[in-house]
């Protein structure tokens, strides 16, 4: 054991802080320290600056073009990232079709998808969730009907997160209705200018527009768009939700979150002090701390036993429950230390170009609207309910 | 001991809760909260004139009820449909305005529902501090000239009149030296700055620059202010914990419902035990708050009126949380969306720990209260 970073590991860290102190733009990072909205085209930026410095798919194996970084670098880069601010990365493409496509891909489908991924010509969706499946996945009913060289797509996808922005969406489909509703499902890649593919907005409890339905009725995709084997997707969504679920521990944005806490606690003030040196507040804090700090090590641990370049075991879903409740706990505590001020909520004051003076201190227009959006974080992605059962049965076998 | 109300404040709360779930649905409540004075004149006016503003004040001040129990009952009521008429605003003020007789013909234009009044007390700095007050006041000929930052004036940007805390004299924590005043909302060097909060009511910031006011402004003795606002402060903790209460009991009925009707893997979801376990403790801890509601309106006229208040503040701000938290989650994301309406009730209960004193401040007001009776 030794929990020191080894001297190549801190030269990779002040590298990778080189490049955020040269290479993010005061003008994002001064938007994510300020919870505004991103727009499309910040996160375009993002993307194109992180991919000139090739670390935009430096978890890719080198044999696609990546770096193959370990599981202490990915977690060095996020660390750092969200300490300066940086944007977090569109992960539809980069972090979530990319390894399905390496793995299960024809070598047509990586030379033709993985280039526009890097190079921002394709902004990707998920379509998964379906109305009537959201825990039971497996249930989907969305359908794809094989017509000579097309598949005939009808149904619905729903919770899309930035399918407003996109323009290819990948689809679980239900190719066969024989069997375990498991074997009957494939994977599919679908032109959003597809005739008959609809976006329709949802709008958050909090006022915001982040995700969305999607609405395919006689939606004609070239069976080359087929990824892998014809009722084959189960396999391969499970693969893309495990890597989905590697940077859930969300280390980083949870360690600027305690900073950002802080920052406001030794602002605010209770009974003439400082609400930092407020005995219950600091026993709250340091509650979080503490389960912070044996987190990171928890999450370094599971990383670092999957194999190279490996999707983890169920393991990963222990830090899919611990990072999403600690962050939650964090964004609760940040609105309690707001007081009363933690009321007022100016929507367009979250947009840039809101030049009217901020109600109460500057920082607490978003708090609260963040704390209510936060708690979509332990319903997605595989709700904390169904990490439970996962971690039961394969870990447990109960 | 008794816990069944009388037939008249059952009828009270029977008469709101119709009156709510005949024409108060979520749709048209958002609508009301979107107009900009951020409520619906027409609703309150109604309201008033089925006596539901009257009921929360005592006979002798021109109401018909104005018990703990009257308040309980009449806010439950509107926390069961997220009524954003500004009731809270008008039970502080008129319980400020009763203890001065001199201020009758406002009080009865606010019963009627002709007037809005809003309380005037926080500041940017003074969290939830009754005495935190840096607003001064000074003698001049003919009354006073008040200067100051109010935050977070609730429907402070609708009301016709502020009921101004001030500082004649003390330091700026001072319990002494406090003293109200009426400040018709349109005088000379009120700016008031309205906005929506984010589970859908409205507050102000008001400014206050060199506003004169004549000598029978003051409301109350002079230098007797802090008194004034302990009583509306009290009536106010009990009024909105009581909505907190209305607002569970319909994110606990949503969800009931949903666990019953939602199927996932073949089954509805409520048959699975891990979710039946957490929606029991969601019941017991609704009765637990009912409990404390109880409590607390029995006891506000009470010597243990401030010990009851903060054990119920704090339950709502602790179990209300967890309740508005459960209900999101165990609906999935059907909660995270702005036409679902289980999201608002949640919006508003866990908001409701932001006013009076949160869950930490009245854990600590128990701390040095110390044990019950």
């Amino acid at each position: 054991m030794d929990l020191n970073y080894t001297s190549e590991e801190l030269d990779f860290q002040q590298e990778i802080r080189g490049f955020f102190a040269e290479k993010l733009p005061e003008s994002l990072s001064a938007k994510v320290k300020s919870k505004k909205r991103l727009t499309k085209a910040d996160c375009e930026t993002w993307h194109a600056i992180l991919n000139d410095a090739g670390y935009l798919n430096a978890h890719w194996p080198e044999a696609f073009g990546g770096k193959s970084w370990n599981a202490i670098q990915r977690d060095i880069f996020d660390v750092e990232g969200s300490a300066f601010g940086a944007p977090r990365v569109v992960p539809f493409g980069v972090n979530m079709l990319a390894p399905v496509l390496m793995a299960f891909g024809s070598e047509q489908q990586q030379q033709h998808y993985l280039p526009r991924i890097l190079d921002g010509t394709d902004w990707w969706c998920q379509g998964y969730s379906e109305p009537g499946s959201g825990s039971d996945l497996a249930s989907l009913k969305m359908s794809a009907v094989r017509e000579g060289d097309h598949y005939v797509l009808n149904g619905q996808k729903t919770w899309t997160t930035l399918g407003q922005y996109a323009n290819w969406i990948f689809c679980l489909v239900r190719t066969a209705k024989e069997g375990k509703p498991q074997q009957g499902i494939s994977f599919i890649l679908v032109d959003m200018d597809t005739p008959g593919v609809e976006v329709r907005p949802i709008i958050l409890l909090e006022g915001t527009h982040e995700v969305n339905e999607v609405w395919f009725t006689d939606v004609k995709v070239p069976v080359e768009n087929l990824v892998g084997e014809e009722n084959k997707g189960w396999t391969y969504a499970k693969y893309l939700l495990a890597h989905e679920r590697s940077g859930i521990a969300g280390v980083g944005d949870a360690l600027a979150g305690i900073e950002h806490l802080k920052h406001i606690a030794r602002d605010q003030k209770t009974d003439g002090r400082p609400l930092a040196e407020d005995p219950l507040f600091s026993a709250r804090l340091a509650e979080i701390e503490i389960d912070l700090s044996a987190m990171r090590t928890t999450n370094m641990r599971i990383m670092q036993a999957a194999a190279d370049g490996a999707p983890p075991g169920p393991e990963v879903s222990m830090l899919k429950i611990k990072g999403t409740v600690l962050r939650q706990s964090i964004n609760d505590l940040t609105r309690r230390a707001l007081g009363p001020y933690a009321m007022p909520f100016v929507s367009e004051a979250l947009d840039v170009g809101f030049n009217e003076e901020p109600i109460g201190p500057d920082y607490a227009n978003p708090v609260s609207a963040d704390y209510f959006n936060h708690r979509k974080t332990s319903i997605y992605g595989g709700s904390n309910e169904i990490q439970r059962n996962i971690i039961s049965k394969m870990m447990m076998g109960l | 001991m008794d816990f069944n109300h009388t037939d008249e404040r059952q009828m009270l709360a029977d008469m709101v809760g119709r009156f709510v779930t005949d024409n108060y649905d979520i749709e048209s409540r958002h609508h009301h909260a979107a107009s900009d004075v951020g409520y619906s004149q027409e609703v309150w006016g109604q309201l008033a004139e089925l006596g539901v503003i009257g009921a929360l004040f005592d006979e002798a001040d021109g109401g018909f009820g104005g018990t703990g129990f009257d308040i309980a009952v009449v806010f439950e009521q509107l926390g069961r449909g997220l009524v954003v008429e500004p009731f809270l605003a008008g039970l502080m003020a008129g319980t400020i305005l009763a203890q001065d007789k001199n201020q009758q013909e406002l009080l009865d234009a606010l019963l009627s529902g002709q007037s809005v009044v809003a309380l005037a007390h926080g500041e940017p700095g003074s969290r939830y501090s009754l005495s935190h007050v840096e607003t001064s006041a000074t003698a001049s000929a003919d009354g006073f000239v008040l200067n100051g930052n109010k935050a977070v004036v609730i429907s402070g940007d609708s009301a016709d009149h502020v009921l101004v805390s001030a500082r004649l004299s003390g330091a700026v924590d001072d319990a002494e030296g406090l003293s109200l005043f009426i400040v018709p909302r349109d005088a000379d060097g009120v700016h008031v700055r309205g906005y929506p909060t984010v589970d859908g009511y409205r507050a102000a910031e008001i400014a206050l620059h060199d506003v004169h006011i004549g000598s029978d402004s003051l409301v109350g003795e002079q230098g007797n202010g802090l008194a004034l606002l302990d009583k509306a402060n009290a009536a106010g903790t009990l009024a909105v914990s009581a909505e907190a209460l209305g607002a569970i009991e319909v994110a606990i009925d949503m969800t009931l419902e949903y666990l019953k009707t939602r199927k996932q893997f073949g089954v509805p979801i409520g048959k699975f035990q891990a979710l039946q376990h957490r929606m029991a403790d969601m019941m017991t801890e609704r009765e637990q708050i009912r409990s404390a509601v109880i409590n607390a309106a029995g006891h506000l006229h009470t010597d243990q009126r401030d010990w009851h208040l903060s054990c119920l503040k704090n339950l709502i701000g602790r179990s209300g949380r967890k309740i508005a938290e459960e209900a999101i989650q165990m609906h999935g994301g059907m909660a995270m969306t702005w036409e679902y309406a289980v999201g608002h009730y949640s919006k508003r209960i866990v908001m409701i720990d932001h006013l009076f004193g949160d869950e930490d401040y009245h854990l600590k007001r128990i701390m040095t209260l110390g044990s019950a009776a």
